[in-house]
This record gives structure tokens, sequence and C-alpha cells, in this order.
């Protein structure tokens, strides 16, 4: 069994191990759990679906466990504000796991006004024999009761149990775009387009706004969050990021309102590159820190870059996901694509990065060996258990023979979310209405 | 401009394959889409990032038509006109009140799920080693 990358091969082989759910609802979140086993999936109409890793077949040891459905709840209702006239969504925007720390597994998930906490337990036993009662509840007449007997527990079906446990809601006027639990997994943080919010997790009828960035006069607004995150490791420190491609990374012992950050990541730009499109495209839609801590990653519209937690002034390491892309920026604006956000993540070892991209194509960067790759989730293109194939896609010029033409592309299918196992090489991959789950080929 | 134009042609048809001059290679290509979007939209302002359309994604929820709200405006306005929707209809405003005419058609909130029904959980059984 090969350790390391998939890119260690000339030939990548990504096996098409499990396809899921094959009619949902838009997705709209994908997360891992701290171990992995579980796969929580959010979608517009408010529901989490989780998955669970199968235990490792003895007898088949050659493949991974599958993921079969585990859980599923309504985790948000459509509401409706009667003093703005404004309808709240139910799509939950972000879900984030706690680590496990009993028998139970929590999760914290949001749309744009209310954050819940979630427990999800296991049932397998049941209080058969009561005195009292009969099997089916009603009460038995007490005159037949001669005898004292205790009830005992016996097994039963396994029945998951999802009950939300807290409710924090009412503490922002935007549409939270984040939710990130700290490393002390007491507090998390909640951000909107304008502010930051810290929680403990107790603690529902309050929270400490850390981070507000409205302005007195709403016509001066340059700016707006657009994503947040704490630091793996220092439970002091998180950083956010903006529609005007910069990074703030902000450390809470320096005041209780992180107004004032610590550190200001942004990469200069050439003046005279400016255009229209500019300020739209250099939007960061994603921030996320690498599992050690030292780099952490942002997504703008056509790139990933790597920054070094150390160095402000400029990305350690960029990746074009679609420069092709940036001449057809017109038509991009006009049916609002531009305007897409897409995620992007590590992998356990953070050796590789993964983003989507437009024709439900998503692409991978290793960043040792600089090589890249695009693959496709789609039904029509990969059999099961087949490897899947790399693609190309040709910017001008003649086409090659397998490669798609850049006009071709179908900007309805795009891929906004993905995670990565934090163990293993085990990836899901949410289209528009389906998931896919993938997984290296174990020899 | 037209200096620039001569320098960058040859690199522009195999832009694709680079990686390293990127920034130098994508002007020409989003200057030309810049011109493209403004021959369009003359009227488009010079400040995308503005406070316009800022404003615009954080009022992301749909205004609804309030009987009261319109009745009163009606009322106070009399001789006057109520001031229309304008061109960016969900552009919120201090004046605006929305009208019957204004408003997008009300999506149904309860989507039936697919996800949770009962043919859901047959995924996966097709996958056998």
């Amino acid at each position: 069994k090969k350790k390391g990358g998939w890119f260690q091969n000339t030939s990548l082989e990504i096996t098409l191990a499990l396809m899921a759910t094959l009619q949902s609802d838009i997705i709209s979140t994908v997360e891992f759990n701290h171990s992995g086993e579980l796969l929580a999936t959010g979608d517009k109409g408010g529901r989490v679906v989780i998955f669970q890793q199968e235990q490792e077949n003895k007898i088949q040891s050659h493949s991974r466990g599958e993921y079969n459905v585990y859980s599923t709840f309504q985790s948000h209702e459509p509401e409706f504000d009667y003093l703005k006239s404004l309808e709240i969504e139910e799509k939950i925007n972000k879900i984030r796991w706690l680590p496990q720390k009993n028998a139970a597994q929590f999760l914290l998930s949001t749309n744009d006004k209310t954050i819940k906490l979630w427990k999800i337990s296991e049932r397998d036993k049941r209080p058969e024999g009561y005195n009292l009662k009969e099997e089916d509840g009603r009460y038995r007449d007490p005159t037949t009761v001669t005898t004292l007997r205790v009830p005992v527990f016996r097994p039963m079906d396994l029945m998951v149990e999802a009950s939300p446990r807290r409710i924090f809601a009412n503490a922002h006027t935007y549409h939270i775009n984040s939710i990130s639990i700290n490393s002390d997994y007491e507090t998390y943080l909640s951000a909107d387009d304008l502010r930051i919010n810290l929680w403990h997790l107790e603690i529902t009828d309050r929270s400490f706004n850390i981070v507000d960035i409205k302005p007195a006069n709403m016509e001066e607004l340059t700016e707006v969050i657009t994503a947040a995150e704490f630091h793996p490791n220092s439970c002091n420190t998180f950083v956010y990021s903006s529609s005007k491609g910069t990074i703030r990374l902000c450390d809470m012992r320096a005041s209780a309102l992180c107004d004032r950050h610590s550190k200001l990541f942004e990469e200069p730009e050439d003046p005279s590159n400016r255009s229209f499109f500019s300020e739209i495209i250099s939007s960061i839609s994603d921030v996320k820190f690498s599992h050690s801590g030292r780099y952490m990653m942002t997504r703008d519209y056509l790139s990933v870059k790597i920054w070094d937690l150390n160095m402000e002034n400029r990305p350690v390491e960029t990746y074009q996901v679609h420069e092709y892309l940036r001449s057809k920026l017109c038509s991009l604006y006009e049916n609002d694509c531009i305007f897409d956000k897409f995620e992007c993540c590590w992998n356990g070892s953070d050796s590789v990065v993964m983003t989507g991209s437009y024709n439900n194509f998503f692409r991978m960067f290793d960043r040792n060996t600089k090589r890249d790759i695009t693959l496709e989730a789609s039904r029509e293109n990969n059999k099961p258990r087949t490897v899947l194939k790399p693609r190309k896609v040709c910017a001008s010029g003649k086409r090659k023979k397998d490669e798609i033409s850049v006009d071709s592309l179908d900007f309805n299918k795009k891929i906004l979310h993905t995670a990565w196992h934090p163990k293993e090489n085990i990836i899901a991959v949410a289209t528009t209405n389906n998931l896919y789950i993938f997984q290296d080929k174990v020899n | 401009m037209s200096q620039k134009q001569e320098e960058e042609n040859p690199a522009e048809e195999t832009g694709e394959e680079k990686q390293d001059t990127q920034e130098k290679e994508g002007i020409l290509p989003e200057r030309a889409e810049e011109a493209k979007l403004k021959a369009k939209y003359p009227s488009l302002g010079q400040k995308p990032g503005g406070s316009d359309f800022l404003m615009k994604r954080l009022q992301k929820g749909q205004k609804y038509f309030d009987s009261g709200d319109y009745n009163m405006a009606k009322a106070k306005m009399k001789n006057k006109q109520l001031p229309s929707a304008g061109p960016d209809k969900n552009l919120v405003t201090g004046d605006h009140i929305p009208t019957p005419q204004d408003l997008p058609q009300r999506k149904s909130s309860l989507v039936t799920s697919k996800l949770a029904g009962p043919g859901f959980h047959q995924f996966g059984s097709w996958v056998q080693t």
C-alpha cells in the first residue's frame, strides 16, 4: 500500500468507490468528522444527512469500508422575519464536527441566521419487562400484579437519533458564512458579512462580538467578510478573509474587539493590470488552515493560494484552477458565475490540495511534485470501481482528442464543495445534486 | 497600450501552457472582456466593488409586499407618485416600498425531500467487491 500522495505514479490511480444519493436537494456543505468515520452533508432544504464508513471487511481486506447512510434529520426550517419582511432560507451553509468525547457525536450546523448544536446518538438496547406496564405501554390491571418484575435491557435494532441540544440564535444581522470550532473545544466563532461573534458551546443567550467591520455610514462600505476560521492549535488565533482578497489574522489576547489585525496577508497587485473584474475575482471564497497550522490556503475565483503565516506580503504557492476562464469573464459576469463561491481543502498530510471547478470537474495540486490533475464527477463518464481518467480543457487553438473546449463547459455543473478524509485518501465531492465518494486503489 | 499588445500577442496564444507569467498574459484577455462588458452595459459604474454591489450582496433575502406600509405610503403621498422600484429591484432604500408589481414570485418553502424518502437507502448496494 502506497503512502504519500496520489501523485507518486505517472498514471494517477483514483478509483471511484461509491456513489451516494442518487437525487438530493442541492448540496450546500460537506464535512468529514475528525476520525473520518462520518461524513455529513447539508442541503438547500435544511436537511443534514450523515454517512458512516463501514468497519473494514476482514474478508475483503483489499477495500476500505463503504459509506452508508447513518442518520438523516431536518436541521433548519424556513423562517420569516416579520420585522424586515425577509425570508430566512433553511439552506445549511456550514457543518462543523466537534471532536468526539463520549459515545455520542456532536456537530454544529448553521443557516443564514441560526446555529444549532446537534447530538447524534445510538440506541441499540431498550428496557423490557416493566412491572406495571405491558410491552405496548398500556398499564396492567393492578390486581393482576402479584410479583415484582424489574425491567432488563435487551438488544434492539440500531436506532440513530439526532436531537438539537443548543440553539444559538439572534446574533447575526447579516448572513452567516462560516462557523469554526476553537481548539479549546469550548468556544466557536460564527462570521457573517460584517461581523464575527465568539460563542461558548454551553451558552446560547449571549455571544461576544470580536470583529465588526460595519462602517458608520453604510455608503462607505467597501468590503465584506467572506470566510473565517480558528487556528487548529492556537486557541487565541483566527483569520478572516475579505471580498477584496485580503486575509487578516487576529489574536484575541491583544484586545477584546479584534478590529485591528495582527497580520494582514495581501498579494500586491500591479495597478496596470487592474480591470473591472480585478476586485471581483480576487474575492476570497474560502480560507482553510493546514493541519499543521503553519500554512493557510485561500481560494479566489481563478486560483488557490498557499500562504505561510510568517509571510504576509505574498503567498508561497499559487495554483491556477481554471485560468482559461480569464477570457470569459464578461459572460461569467452576466450569468453570475463570477460570484460562485468555491471551497478548497487539504489532504491529511497537507501535501495535496483540492478544489472544484465547472463541468463537474475538480482539481488537485500536489505541493511537493507540483503536478496537478483534473478529474470529473459524473455518472455518465465513470463506472464504479474504475480508475478515473484525467481530463483536460483546451483553452485555445486545436483541440486534441479527449480534450474539452472552454466553450463546451457546462457552467451549471459546478463543484463548490469538496472534502478530504483526515487520514486516508478518500474524498467527497458534491455536484449540484449528487455526492460522490472516491478512494484510491489499495493494492 | 498598442506596444504592450505587440509584446504579449505571441505569449497569449500559448497561454494555456504557461504557469509562471500568468499575471502578464492575463492583462489582455481580462481587458478585452472588460471592453466587451462596457460595450454591452455603458452605464456600468467604474467601481464594481463599491457599496451598491456589496449592499446587494447583504440584502439577500426577498422583500415582501406589506399592505400596511403600502397603503400608509400611498396615503402620505396622495398626489405624488410612489417611488418605483427602479433598475435594481433588490436594493433596499429608505423610501422604496415594494409594490405588488415589483415582487418576484415566492418560492415554495417546503421542498419534498427525495433524500430522506423511501427510495434513498438503496444506494451503495451495487458496489460489491
